[in-house]
This record gives structure tokens, sequence and C-alpha cells, in this order.
């Protein structure tokens, strides 16, 4: 227990996980993708496995292993006049179950919250459905929350897909 | 109706000098004929020998939409197979790999064969006692695909007996093979890091035509490979230039550029761009790579090994090769308007991990269907795929750079924006569709 009160008061509470995880998918479902940027950490990585289960992100393929600066090509990218893949623009939904806080290292600032969820992508006339459980890492700067990681394991990760545009 | 069953003559007219008639590409008739003859009559590539290490192992896939397998049989030879059961047709393997011992054993009514397809024994085989059974195809087993060859860990078949042998098929477009596998300073590669699997709403043919079409990355991937210019741009004078942004930028480059790269068109559909120099040509050094190479091969052979950057090696009918990063896409056909894309990866045996991990991030940024350059490609495959049902004009245009006198050469290296390799993929499909008719 931390007994500085000045201390105990910058940690964040499991509900504060809880709200950041709920609060990070609304940004993404609506639009909000520079705050939704601003929410990684300068060494923030979006991961999302090509292997049921997989531990390796550089010697294993995966979907998406992507850095701040590819994941903010992909934000500017969404915004360009000849992003001919988004004429129609896809649209995202997200269901979260209530995320589970996993682990809390106070001490470290590091915190890992579990949530289960639907993820749906439009464009157009077409909606795809997939099943994801996301796993947050999460470390605090400058009193804020912010991704270390953040991986989506999705039910079907070898499945063949057609495009996943956004960000689940 | 039938427009073009057994009328090659119909067929061949689809296919002028520098234009492709439209139905090449939405006919299901005319896909159906390709699964019967062109995937038939050509040396299709099956897997690569590493995904079948040891007796048993065995590995699952189709020659065109027929399910096939490859097997490491008891002698240590692959085999290539119809996955088929004999008796009532059931693919006798379903997973897209595993391990099956000595023998296959159908999960329906248990008849089992040995790794060559031959039937081994069946249930209460009593039951067939003088009923004829011997002359039936049943009692032979599982039928081996009629001609599979083992190129230097590549394996391909081929179905039909028309058409011509392996060597002939390919002649010196094995350079591109050679040079993949001769970067591995033991010369060996295996297959490493999983495989990419892309469904896409189009034919199989524009993923083929995409490969040697040098004058769409500057403007279709704008989005992603411009974007990352811009954004790059910004960052401070100094900063070490990440994996990342190496293989994007280059997409940019321009016209001039890729016609200075050149490219090389081989006989039966075969042709390659990047023959001076590639997009592919400035990555940065991995340490510790190019002192194994010359330990391996000499300084001299070591140089001209890595001096070559072939861009893309498109492979008649469905494969494309990348050399300098170790990948090859394989183009699924399923119908007319569907074909799923498999991007594979390999190790090049002795070499730094650093190598498969640059191949394994050049997948995910370009083949994957996470991948912002993917998304404008299949994009533009799909709407072609809707706009070719117009009427407004029944001719897809290859016309670029096009020369008459191309006809009769074959071997040939020219400017990199030529649509030559197209033309030539067209004419090799005419003759290959045609030749068992």
């Amino acid at each position: 227990m931390y007994h500085d009160p000045k201390l105990a008061a910058a940690l964040p509470t499991d509900q504060e996980l809880i709200d950041f995880v709920l609060r990070e998918a609304r940004m993404l479902d609506q639009q909000r993708y520079e705050e939704w940027l601003s929410l990684y950490a300068e060494d923030g990585y979006y991961w999302m496995p090509l292997e049921w289960g997989q531990t390796d992100p550089k010697l294993v393929c995966s979907l998406m292993y992507e850095d701040k600066l590819l994941l903010r090509v992909r934000v500017e990218r969404l915004k360009g006049e000849r992003t001919f893949s988004q004429k129609p623009r896809s649209r995202s939904h997200h269901v979260l179950q209530m995320p589970h806080v996993e682990s809390r290292d106070d001490a470290a600032r590091t915190y890992v919250t579990w949530t289960s969820m639907h993820y749906v992508e439009t464009r157009y006339d077409e909606q795809t459905l997939y099943a994801a459980w996301a796993t947050h890492h999460l470390t605090v700067e400058d009193g804020k929350l912010r991704i270390k990681l953040k991986r989506v394991d999705l039910v079907n990760c070898d499945a063949a897909f057609g495009n996943i545009q956004l960000f689940m | 109706m039938s427009r073009y069953a057994g009328n090659a003559d119909a067929i061949k007219a689809l296919v002028r000098e520098a234009e492709v008639h439209r139905d090449v590409f939405v006919d299901e008739e005319l896909f159906r004929l390709e699964m019967e003859h062109l995937f038939a009559n050509t040396w299709v590539y099956v897997g690569h020998d590493s995904q079948v290490p040891n007796v048993g192992d065995f590995y699952t896939t189709t020659i065109g939409v027929q399910p096939v397998l490859m097997v490491r049989h008891t002698d240590g030879e692959v085999k290539v197979l119809y996955n088929r059961c004999p008796h009532k047709g059931v693919k006798v393997a379903a997973e897209p790999c595993g391990n099956t011992g000595k023998v296959f054993r159908c999960p329906y009514h248990a008849w089992r064969f040995r790794t060559d397809g031959s039937l081994l024994s069946l249930p209460q085989q009593k039951g067939y006692d003088e009923t004829g059974f011997d002359q039936s195809p049943a009692s032979r087993g599982m039928t081996p695909v009629r001609h599979m060859h083992n190129y230097r860990g590549f394996v391909f078949a081929k179905m039909n007996d028309a058409g011509p042998g392996f060597e002939e098929f390919f002649g010196d477009s094995l350079s591109s093979f050679d040079n993949m596998i001769d970067r591995s300073p033991v010369g060996k590669l295996e297959v490493a890091g999983g495989v990419l699997r892309y469904m896409h709403n189009c034919n199989w043919k524009m993923l083929v035509d995409n490969q040697t079409d040098t004058c769409h990355p500057m403007v279709a991937h704008e989005s992603s490979a411009g974007t990352t210019k811009n954004i790059w741009s910004t960052v401070p004078e100094g900063t070490a230039k990440p994996m990342a942004v190496e293989i994007f930028l280059p997409f940019m480059s321009a016209y001039e550029d890729f016609d200075k790269m050149g490219i090389r068109i081989w006989k039966n559909g075969h042709g390659h761009t990047g023959v001076h120099h590639s997009i592919h040509s400035d990555y940065s050094q991995i340490p510790g790579y190019f002192d194994q190479m010359t330990a391996a091969y000499g300084e001299e052979r070591a140089r001209k090994i890595l001096g070559e950057a072939r861009h893309n090696t498109v492979y008649f009918p469905n494969i494309m090769i990348k050399g300098p990063i170790q990948l090859l896409r394989l183009f699924k056909p399923i119908s007319a308007n569907k074909t799923l894309v498999e991007s594979w990866t390999f190790r090049l045996v002795g070499a730094p991990d650093l190598l498969l991990e640059r191949t394994l991030m050049y997948n995910r940024l370009i083949n994957a269907p996470t991948s912002v350059v993917g998304h404008d490609d299949l994009e533009m495959y799909e709407r072609a795929q809707e706009g070719l049902h117009s009427d407004g004009n029944h001719w897809v245009n290859m016309q670029r750079l096009y020369d008459p006198a191309e006809l009769t050469q074959e071997n040939v290296t020219t400017l990199g924006t030529n649509e030559w390799v197209m033309r030539n993929t067209y004419r090799a499909w005419a003759q290959f569709m045609t030749c068992d008719m």
C-alpha cells in the first residue's frame, strides 16, 4: 500500500483502467483517430497475431505489428484524398464485455487488462463480424494512462480474410 | 450455352496482340476450361519440400481447384497425390499439414494407403472377392498426380501429359529461383514465419498482371507509401531510417526509375521486373551476412548473388517470387471472380535472423489483409472485376511500349514500364488453354 497520498492519487484504480479500455473503443467507433493515437506511449505497439497463442512478433508473421510511426501512417492515410480503398469509407462498431484487470504492478506502473469483444467493420453494402480478445498493456506517463501494447487475438486468426481496414 | 468448350479458335481470338477480351476475367465457362486445360497443361506450384521434412509429413493444397496433398514417402521422396479417397471421394487429409506415419487412413471407411497412394488394405476385404474390384480404379488407391518435379526444394506438378517438360517449360527463368536459394550461405531455404491468406473478390490473373505493373505503385499506393514519405520528411535530420520506411518509400519511385530498373521476358509466360536495380536494391546491410556469404561462395560470387535484386518474378500460371526478400505469392483460383492469395516466406538457412524479420515485415506491410498497400490493390482489382461487366468496351488494354517485333522474341530485357510481361502472360494463356484441345 502507498501511504504517500500524492503518489496514491497518481495511480489508476481498477475502474479507471476499465474506463480507459471502454473509452478507447469508443474513440475508434467515433473515428476520433488522432485522439486515439495520442493514447499510445511513444514506444507503444499495436499487435494482431497471425497464429493462435503466438509469442514472437518478429520471427513469426503477424497481421499487424506496428509502432506509433506506422499507426500514424494509417491515421493520416484514412484522411487522404487518394485513399481509394476508403471511397466509400469504412466504419467500425465494438461490443466489449467488461474488461478484466489481469494484473497491476503499481511500482512499475504496468497494468494489463483483458477484454472479450465482437467487432464489426462495414463498408457500404458489406458488413463483417470479427470475434477477438484485446489485451491492453498500460502504463502511466505524465499522470495519464498510455498504451504500451494493444494485442488483438482474433478467434479465427488463421482464416483467410478480405480487407480489414480499421483498428479493432 | 457453351461458347468456348472445344473451340480453340474462339479462345485464341480472346487474346489480341496488345489487348485481352474481358471474358478471360469474368466468364465462368472460361474459368472451368482454365481448370480443365490451363492448370492441367502447365507446371503448377504445389509447395516447398521443407514443409514435409520427415517421413509421413503431409501438406494439403490445391492445383487449380483440385485438392491434392504433398507427402514425404517412406523412401524419403516427396509425392504429390490427389487428396481423394478412391472409395467415396472423401478428402483423406483435411488439416493444412500434419504427419500421417507410414499410412493414410480414410476416416470414413478405414481404407488404408501407403504414402505413395497405393492401397494397403481395406476392412472386410473378402466382400470384394470375385466382384471385379481389382479392375476398378479404386483398387489402385489414391491417384498420384501424373508429373511432378522438385526443383531445389520447390515442388511443381503437371496433371496432363500435354504441355512441355519441366526444363523446357521454365527454361532460363529458373535463374530467379536459383538466386533466391543461393542467398542462403548453405544454398537452402525453409518455409518460415507462417502464411498470410488474403481473400480477393477478383479473377486470379489480375494478381498476376499486377506483379509486373510498374505504372501503378506511385498512383494506387500514394495513400500508403506517399503518406509514409510525407511523415518521414518531417522527422529530424539524422534520424535512423526504420526498416518499415525503407520498405515503403521505393513504392513512390518515379516512372523513369521503374523504366531504368528494366524487365525481362522469358518464353511460356514467365518474366520479371527489376533487371538492373529494383525497389529492393537499397535496403540496409544486415550485419554479418555478407561475411557469411563470402565465406561460403568467395567474394566475387557473393557479390554477384547479392547484386541481383530482381523485384517480382512471375512464373506462369499463378505464382510470383521475390528473391531479395525470400517471398512467394500463390494466386489460388476459386472461381472467375474469387481468388485466395497466399503469401509464403522463407528463412535463408545459415543466415542472420534479421533477414527473416525483414521478410516478415515486408509480408505484413504489403501482403496482409490488414496491409495499407494490399487494401488499395484489392480495391483496384475488385473495381475492375465489376467494371469489366460493362459493355462499353470488351477489351483490356496492355499496349504500353508494344512493338510487333516482340512476337518472335524471348529472353530479352527492355524498359521497366513495358507491359510486355502481361502480354506474354496472355500469349501463354492462349497456348496452354488450347494445346490439348
